[in-house]
């Protein structure tokens, strides 16, 4: 499975929220490669992900998408990201 | 995993800011006094959040003000200010911010691991508050758990 976290510069919230969903993930025994990634390139990167983990601010720049894009309110809040990410991945 | 250098002259407690702005170019002020970014670092910071909103209000309370590495970084850096009067970044849920985290990356390969050593102390929910009630940059390294 992949995962894609979105901001606008690709380094710093994205690698931020890729560092706490792959925290997550482990917890949630689920096997995944998350990739941290600017809004530009959402639409190479994230061609073939399940999820996208992003701000309210990039939903509509990431347009359509087979991914479920998951909106993040607190980047540092495991809980939130748990509880979003087992909604969509339904385990 | 090691957390991006935080000198205490990169440190500002307790500033007055007229608007998210001028927050923003605090930090950048800061990271420029440590040597880590160039003056017109602020500027790019800036311009990140007015191309792509204030989504660098990544948690309540705390800005996350940073551009992509490029000819304004010198070397990866953090810097912190701290609010007297907490500012509105217009945020849908996170405002108003006391907090202003800068960050400095010189490239994106070693990003990573900076980023990991700053969400592991922020996984510490109590960790906004602390920094915003800090009264010392002695204190606030400690509670970014700084040991060098």
């Amino acid at each position: 499975m992949k995962i894609v976290t979105i901001c606008g510069a690709g380094i710093g919230s994205s690698g931020i929220l890729k560092v706490n969903a792959e925290r997550v993930l482990r917890k949630l025994d689920i096997e995944a490669t998350v990739i941290a990634a600017d809004i530009s390139s959402v639409k190479e990167v994230a061609a073939d992900a399940q999820v996208i983990l992003t701000s309210a601010e990039f939903v509509d720049a990431i347009g359509a998408t087979f991914a479920d894009v998951i909106v993040i309110e607190n980047y540092f809040d495991t809980d939130e990201l748990t509880v979003k990410l087992e909604a969509s991945l339904g385990s | 995993m090691s957390l991006p250098p935080l000198p205490e002259n990169a440190i500002v407690i307790a500033a007055e800011a007229a608007d998210w702005r001028a927050a923003v170019t605090l930090a950048g002020e800061a990271l420029a006094r440590s040597g880590s970014a160039k003056p017109g670092y602020s500027g790019e910071m800036i311009r990140m959040i007015e191309q792509f909103g204030p989504y660098v209000v990544i948690a309540p309370g705390l800005a996350l003000a940073h551009a992509r590495p490029g000819p304004e970084v010198i070397s990866d850096g953090l810097s912190i200010v701290t609010l007297a009067t907490p500012v509105n970044f217009g945020h849908p849920h996170n405002d108003p911010v006391s907090v202003i985290l800068g960050l400095a990356i010189a490239s994106v390969d070693t990003h990573l691991a900076a980023v990991a050593a700053v969400a592991n102390v922020f996984n510490d929910s109590s960790a906004i508050a602390d920094l915003a009630a800090a009264s010392t940059p002695a204190e606030v390294r400690a509670i970014m758990d700084v040991t060098a």
